[in-house]
């Protein structure tokens, strides 16, 4: 027996003559048979906010509920890989997913509140806080929304204006890595939902053969999929190179 | 815990130092005062943040010495 790294528990060797049997018999504890070959894998998700403080989203909510309309769908060319983390530390790696959703929060001040106690600029790993006489000013362009400030603050000062997900499409493992491009931002479950349904009609579309979504985007251009996709469900895209910049550090092979 | 009822944890890391912090608080009554001394960085981003996950309340940060912090938590419910 094998835990797969899908958390899925694989059974080497057995017969392939046994195969239905086996699949009956599991059906008899509720338990049905992974999906293979060019099908939307079982989705993967962090345990989220249940128990987990740094958690921004309901992870498991929506796991749960891709799993129920998606889970198997056929995706004409090759396998789809979804999963979920709850915040940027990103222990899911959704970058390596052909979609992925990342829990994010925008935060907000609320200066009467605040007390120029400094805790949110400590707190803040970006950089993105410095004082400014008694108030804590925040450069958005290097905030990468975890929320850290919102939860540190001890009166409650910091605010969450709003949150959603991240999502990011195109990305694998394998011989060919490659890191997804983060294409939306502060979506909701539903919407999230809509995203994986047209991206998926998209890939079938636009993919040729055993041609993984990543390597759609590498031939036709990832400003094809924002127009085609990501801008008619009106979702808030993330068009300019510069705005997927706060949400790296660098490392190998990211352009 | 010193004399003058101060936790200086200069030097402890993390998770240790918000452990030894934990237990002060859970030693006092609803509503009293302990104060730490934590080193700038990673403790100053974790231990305020559990000090507030726990429901205790951070009432004042000042600067001690070169690279450290002194906390005064109030002990909550």
């Amino acid at each position: 027996m094998h835990i797969t790294v899908r958390q899925s528990i694989e059974v080497p060797y057995v017969h392939y003559q046994h195969f239905d049997d086996i699949g009956q018999e599991l059906a008899q504890i509720g338990w049905s048979v992974a999906s293979c070959g060019p099908r939307i894998r079982v989705p993967t998700a962090c345990a989220g906010c249940s128990y987990n403080p740094n958690g921004l989203m309901d992870t498991q909510a929506l796991c749960a509920e891709i799993d129920r309309r998606y889970f198997g769908t056929e995706t004409a060319h090759h396998k789809f890989k979804i999963s979920l983390s709850g915040c940027p530390i990103d222990c899911f790696r959704t970058r390596e997913m052909d979609l992925g959703f990342q829990g994010m929060m925008e935060p907000e001040l609320d200066e009467v509140l605040c007390n120029g106690c400094t805790l949110c600029v400590k707190a803040c790993e970006e950089k993105a806080l410095t004082m400014e006489g008694e108030l804590p000013r925040r450069d958005l362009s290097k905030c990468n929304y975890c929320g850290d400030c919102v939860k540190v603050c001890p009166v409650d000062a910091m605010l969450v204006r709003r949150r959603g997900w991240l999502a990011r499409v195109g990305g694998r493992h394998g011989k060919h890595p490659l890191y997804a491009y983060e294409v939306a931002q502060f979506i909701s479950d539903e919407q999230a939902c809509a995203l994986i349904e047209k991206t998926l009609a998209w890939y079938r579309e636009k993919g040729r053969g055993r041609e993984r979504i990543g390597g759609v985007f590498a031939r036709l251009g990832l400003s094809s999929y924002l127009g085609d996709v990501v801008k008619p469900l009106g979702l808030e895209a993330i068009e300019d190179p510069a705005d997927r910049r706060r949400y790296w550090t660098g490392g190998n092979s990211y352009e | 815990m010193s004399d003058n009822g101060i936790l200086d944890l200069r030097g402890v890391l993390c998770p240790i130092n918000w452990v030894k912090t934990k237990l002060a608080l859970e030693e006092l009554p609803q509503g009293e005062i302990l104060e730490v001394i934590i080193d700038d960085g990673e403790p100053m981003r974790n231990v305020p943040r559990s000090a507030k996950e726990d429901g205790h309340r951070v009432l004042k940060v000042r600067p001690e010495g070169e690279g450290a912090y002194r906390l005064t938590i109030q002990r909550g419910a």
